[in-house]
């Protein structure tokens, strides 16, 4: 070899494949403005429509006059219930087996609901045009407790319902109910609590919050009536799923359907959904035969479509005195405002809540839910959370510091304790999941020794004997949590979304060149999915990540997936990704074996191309096997070097992590500062670690609004009182803390790749951190639990109870 | 309503257009001159992805009319790329550190950052956070901004960047 | 129904009775208005005068254009500022220093005068909202615009600056303390405008805080305290305060500076002090805590503004 002969190390440093700190590719649009979203469609004629909102949480529409409203320069149609109804589009299913009105039809349910669709030629004309539609409503009165859904006499929210005894998951017990979905062996869980020797019960809310990505909720709808095609580019995470759901409901053939989502500017669970807005626009191109864009403004984002969390679950842990926990058992009341829009798979009522039991061996568990409806507004959403994960890491992260609490023991040392031991996976839980793979303790340790643990517990002690002489008005709080996750729905044994599998796929052309074009059903919303996906193509098949296109969102052009959410993109995707370029990677091995002559089996794989066991000089590269490809395979072999896989994964995956946050509190003025937050985690093999580290940091700037804040708050009338971003908590860069980032290593052993996923880690395990850190701080004071949000005023509201202000 | 007749000069070419007195100036750049790298966030002045500079000032583009930008100098994010079409060092440094995700609030957020480096050619990461704490992003909690403006600094300055410790 | 506001609170009686609805609409675009730029003071007063209460000057637009979009406000004509040259500027003007209504907070930051002569008005700056909002938001909005969150207001009652007030009649000038009637409801008579402030100087070697709790950067104060202050030896020689965001106007709090007047700001002085601050507060209710939050970390305020203005005495 001459010395212009690349080492195998700058072989494999040119393909920047996994493992591999690659810049995103995204990044040189994006910097430059040259991004494409949605509101930067525009279409020949195109119109625009906007929302009629109904002040009230609970009122009947006694009329709608639109006269004053169609007088209005500009604008051209306004769509009510009643239009809606011509086209049977008036309610629209939902994702969680229950139906929603598209528009008010007769009453209104939530502060904002949608009322009346105004389209005009742009949308400063709409907005005139919604002034002037005059609604009549006689005010009933709202439900806004949960806790009083259910009782005899609480106000009939959904008429529709009326007589309705069961709904899409089981009886209802009450007009109000929605379901109740319960797992687990009651029996046995009740036997252990029965003789156990220490129990906890606390009633533990997780509030109502909002994913609240910068870009809202926005599509362009355009009907030709010529080719009978409905074009939509939409903010979808789920773009083949909106194509299949749009075809269903408004009867139009799939094939005449394209849907497409561009860039898209943060999604966080907001975008997967199905919203009266994307009805409205349809239909309102259909009526116009123009384009009819649709954007929501960000109040309306925030009050109408699509909240998260909104549960309030009642925990109780069994335990041994010696801090062995023996038995869980969990209750859960669900809001799920006026209509049950959740985004979970259809089986699923509470999404995957059953991984309460978290990272720790319980012998027996057992959890009800029940959903409820109140006035407020539809949704359940996944905000950066696999299903109701959020909820249920801090269910049981809150609770296990409650026990630590009860028996006087370090809230590390009851973890360390009660972990399921490594050598115990696949680990077989209580209430019925398989958790593939972990080690919990490594973890832990690596999280108490890198923070120094120990010593922050002694600074502590000493700070609370200064505070209780006296000396300082300031109290220190150690947040400990260590989350599980599940997450990469679905094995299509137990996941589906309308009945369709959540598998997810991809489909890889490689050109004579030796660069390529690869497809997905998945569809990045900053996650920088054009990046990485190539970087396992690049590892898979030896073909530098640069001469990889990635392209997602165009249901003509991608195989159909379910798309992103729930962090399911590199657990589900990522092995489509895979499977397709070990395909690719078979053939190529044929088509090597024949140009060199030799048997396939004598081959080995070398980085970028294949070489004859034994005969270093014989060797192939990728390139110039994608160059034969096209003009020499074997004989009986078809030309080309195309492959596509679609990916049933055969379990979910358990990214975990061990975080720590550091807090001190003022007491007097409940100000916060946090002084430390350390975040390990171990989402198994790491493909790109700068935008791992990036999404660490991301989810954590989320869970620490959430847990210090964030909050879609309504006041006892039904009116949100949280509704623009001066209210609704969201930090800038001055009050979100540093971070500190770590990680470990332990690969799915199912997986093509061992990845687990990580979007949503630092979310799931973020919260718990803060809230534990904030309950940590005044524990010593004699709480138990404090509720979440955090704010300032709660704090001092905590202090001024337990007698720390005057 | 009738029309105004305004002039600018937007990322170096002088341009015009006739608006009604409410038009906002987000929606003249974006819909007008087709410029849609200004986004629109949140519409009541808290998260500066609509961020522009007018005649040295970073401005909330939702939050003014296009009449009252009549005769100013406007830079967007479409005019930040050095002249040859390469990456500009702002640019650069929020690609090198990983300073987007989404990238909706990015370009508000380079046009802040480009008026704050201007003003404060070697910002402490304290000022930094200040400096960009009237825009929000949802994606990336602030770090790797910090760094990529960091970057630029270094960059303009003619100094090696190094990143700060962890 | 009372509406999220972009300032997250109830919606000001007199914006309300600029809206020809009596319904709250979802909107995002300002209703249709004539635009007016007019390029000396006289030429604004007559334009004011001339077209009533339809018409709104405009300053920074930071409070009104929010409250337009929402059309919370919708104003028939709107009369720009920004073309009157004289409005913008600071000088000194023998023991006072005379800042122009159209001044920016951002002028603010960067004029060295200020920081030199009246050194808390810098500091309050950087207070208000952010970077973006303040190279645009004016002083003179700040001040005339009867916003209780608003932190100018206090500040200058606390300065004992006067406000010069020009209109169809001609000019006056009225004392910070007596600008300010009820929420949004000021002393400018129909016409008028704020045209300048004039703030004494304090005297030199002077002690000052500005002390405002915020949950986030761009947020109204919980509760914010400013303290002016001049000390003979150890004891507080003479002392001003002004609350801001807890009462419907801003507030001098009289007795909390004659309760440590005289006094080397013990321990007793200064609660006495917070307490005589909380006794005239009485905030609302809102997103940033119930009233007693809002009273109890104003009295909060006032202490360490205080304690601060004392220890930076020269």
């Amino acid at each position: 070899m001459n010395d212009m002969t690349p080492t195998r190390e700058q072989r494999t440093a040119a393909l920047e494949g996994m493992g591999c700190k690659r810049k995103r590719v995204e990044d040189i649009r994006f910097t430059q403005g040259k991004g494409n979203y949605v509101d930067d469609v525009k279409l020949p004629g195109m119109l625009h429509g906007d929302f009629v909102r109904s002040p009230h949480p609970h009122a009947r529409v006694k009329k709608i006059d639109d006269s004053e409203a169609l007088k209005v320069p500009g604008v051209l149609a306004v769509i009510t219930a009643e239009t809606l109804k011509t086209v049977n589009l008036a309610w629209m299913p939902t994702l969680a087996g229950d139906v929603q009105m598209v528009l008010a039809d007769g009453k209104v349910l939530f502060q904002n609901q949608e009322v009346a669709f105004v389209v005009a030629t742009d949308r400063y004309a709409a907005d005139d045009g919604i002034n002037k539609v005059v609604v009549e409503y006689e005010p009933l009165p709202p439900l806004i407790d949960p806790f009083k859904s259910m009782d005899a006499d609480a106000p009939v929210l959904r008429e529709d319902l009326a007589g309705k005894t069961s709904g899409a998951h089981g009886p209802r017990k009450h007009h109000n109910h929605i379901f109740e979905w319960t797992v687990g062996d009651k029996e046995l869980t009740d036997a252990a609590f029965k003789k156990a020797e220490v129990t906890i019960k606390e009633m533990i809310s997780y509030h109502r919050t909002h994913p609240s990505p910068l870009e809202t909720c926005q599509c362009v709808c355009s009907f030709d009536k010529i080719k009978g095609e409905l074009t939509i580019y939409g903010t979808f995470q789920a773009p083949h799923v909106i194509r299949t759901v749009v075809s269903l409901i408004a009867k139009l053939p799939e094939q005449k359907i394209h849907v497409i989502a561009p860039d898209i500017g943060g999604g966080f669970g907001n975008k997967v959904g199905a919203y009266p807005g994307y009805i409205c626009a349809a239909v309102a191109s259909i009526v116009t035969g123009k384009p009819v864009k649709w954007v929501e403004d960000r109040i309306e984002n925030l009050t109408a479509t699509s909240f998260a969390r909104d549960y309030h679950m009642t925990t109780e842990i069994a335990a041994t005195k010696d801090g062995k926990v023996t038995g869980l058992r969990v209750h859960v009341l669900a809001d799920h405002g006026a209509f049950d829009a959740c985004a979970d798979p259809s089986k699923w009522p509470a999404g995957f809540f059953n991984i309460v039991t978290g990272s720790y061996d319980f012998p027996t568990a057992h959890l009800a839910v029940d959903g409820v409806y109140t006035n407020k507004a539809p949704g359940g959403v996944a905000y950066r959370c696999s299903f109701r994960v959020t909820e249920a890491a801090y269910c049981i992260e809150r609770a296990m510091d409650i026990l630590a609490q009860k028996l006087n023991m370090d809230p590390a040392e009851l973890r360390l304790k009660n972990f399921i031991k490594s050598e115990q996976f696949p680990y077989h839980s209580a209430l019925g999941w398989e958790y593939d793979s972990g080690d919990y303790h490594t973890a832990m340790r690596k999280m108490m020794e890198t923070t120094g643990y120990a010593a922050l517990r002694k600074e502590q002690a000493e700070k609370r004997a200064a505070f209780a002489r006296g000396e300082t008005r300031e109290i220190m709080g150690l947040g400990v949590s260590f989350f599980t996750e599940i997450v990469g729905a679905g094995p299509s044994k137990n996941c589906d979304i309308l009945g369709i599998a959540m598998f997810d796929s991809c489909e890889i052309r490689m050109h004579p060149t030796g660069a390529g074009i690869a497809r997905m059903g998945t569809k990045s919303q900053g996650q920088g999915h054009e990046t990485t996906w190539a970087q396992i193509i690049a590892t898979e098949i030896g073909i530098p990540a640069d001469n990889i296109q990635v392209e997602e969102g165009n249901t003509d052009t991608a195989p159909y997936g379910l798309g992103t959410y729930g962090s399911r993109s590199t657990p589900v995707a990522g092995a489509a990704i895979a499977m397709a370029a070990r395909k690719i990677k078979a053939k190529a091995q044929m088509i090597a074996a024949y140009k060199l002559e030799v048997h396939e089996d004598d081959l080995e794989w070398d980085i970028d191309g294949f070489r004859v066991k034994g005969l270093p000089e014989k060797f192939m590269s990728m390139k110039d096997i994608c160059w034969a490809a096209y003009n020499s395979v074997p004989p009986g072999m078809e030309p080309g070097l195309e492959a596509v896989s679609y990916y049933d994964p055969p379990n979910m995956t358990y990214p975990f992590g061990a975080y720590l946050c550091v807090m001190d509190i003022d007491v007097d003025t409940g100000v916060y500062k946090v002084r430390r937050f350390y975040a390990l985690d171990d989402c198994g093999t790491r493909i790109n670690p700068m935008i791992i580290e990036g999404q660490v940091h991301g989810g954590l700037t989320e869970a620490f609004a959430i847990a210090m804040g964030q909050e879609i708050r309504y006041d006892e009338t039904g009116n949100v009182v949280t509704g623009s971003f001066m209210d609704f908590f969201m930090p800038t860069a001055v009050e979100t803390p540093h971070w500190e980032t770590d990680f470990t290593v332990t690969p799915s052993p199912h997986h093509p790749i061992g990845a687990k996923g990580v979007g949503e880690s630092p979310n799931v395990g973020g919260v718990p951190a803060f809230s534990n850190a904030v309950n940590d701080a005044f524990s010593f004071l004699g709480s138990t639990h404090i509720q979440m949000p955090h704010d300032y005023w709660r704090n001092w509201k905590a202090a001024k109870e337990l007698g720390a202000v005057a | 309503m009738a029309k105004t007749h305004v002039t600018m000069k937007v990322n170096g070419a002088e341009v015009e257009g006739l608006v009604e007195p409410r038009t906002l100036l987000v929606h003249f750049i974006r819909e007008n001159l087709q410029m849609t790298g200004t986004h629109i966030g949140c519409e009541t002045t808290h998260c500066g992805a609509c961020t522009v500079d007018i005649d040295g000032m970073s401005v909330k583009s939702c939050t003014m009319f296009a009449v009252q930008a009549n005769g100013s100098d406007i830079t967007t994010i479409e005019g930040m790329a050095n002249a040859d079409g390469t990456l500009s060092a702002l640019q650069e440094g929020f690609r090198m550190m990983h300073g987007l995700q989404c990238g909706f609030c990015t370009p508000g957020m380079i046009m802040r950052a480009h008026r704050l480096l201007k003003e404060n050619p070697s910002p402490s990461e304290q000022e930094i956070r200040m400096g960009i704490s009237g825009n929000i992003c949802r994606c990336t909690g602030y770090q790797n901004i910090v760094k990529a403006i960091q970057y630029a600094a270094a960059k303009i300055n003619g100094v090696e960047f190094r990143e700060a410790a962890e | 129904m009372i509406a999220p506001s972009p300032a997250g609170r109830d919606r000001p009686a007199n914006v309300r009775a600029l809206s020809a609805k009596d319904e709250w609409e979802e909107t995002m675009i300002p209703g249709s208005f004539s635009y007016h730029r007019p390029a000396s003071v006289a030429d604004a007063v007559k334009l004011l005068s001339d077209l009533g209460e339809d018409a709104r000057p405009l300053a920074g637009g930071h409070s009104l254009v929010p409250m337009m979009k929402l059309r919370l406000a919708t104003p028939a004509h709107l009369v720009d500022l920004h073309g009157i040259a004289g409005l913008k500027g600071i000088r000194r003007d023998g023991n006072n220093l005379v800042i122009g209504a159209m001044t920016t907070q951002h002028d603010l930051l960067a004029s060295d005068e200020v920081g030199k002569s009246v050194p808390i008005l810098n500091e309050a700056a950087l207070l208000i909202a952010d970077p973006q909002v303040r190279y645009r938001g004016t002083i003179g909005g700040n001040v005339a615009n009867g916003d209780p969150g608003n932190d100018m207001p206090a500040l200058m009652m606390t300065l004992g600056a006067t406000y010069r007030l020009e209109g169809p009649g001609g000019a006056r000038e009225v004392a910070a303390a007596e600008f300010y009637q009820g929420a949004y409801f000021t002393a400018l008579e129909p016409g008028e405008i704020l045209t300048s402030i004039s703030v004494p100087v304090p005297p030199a070697g002077h002690g000052y805080a500005y002390e405002k709790l915020k949950r986030k950067v761009g947020d109204y104060a919980t509760a914010a305290a400013a303290v002016v202050l001049t000390m003979a030896g150890d004891k507080v020689a003479t002392c001003t305060i002004g609350l801001t965001n807890v009462h419907e106007t801003p507030l001098l709090a009289a007795d909390a500076a004659n309760a440590v007047i005289g006094t080397s700001l013990d321990a007793t002085s200064l609660k006495n002090a917070a307490a005589a601050a909380e006794a005239i507060m009485s905030p609302a209710a809102d997103a940033r805590g119930p009233v007693e939050y809002r009273k109890h970390v104003g009295g909060i305020m006032v202490t360490r503004a205080l304690q601060r203005a004392a220890a930076n005495t020269k």
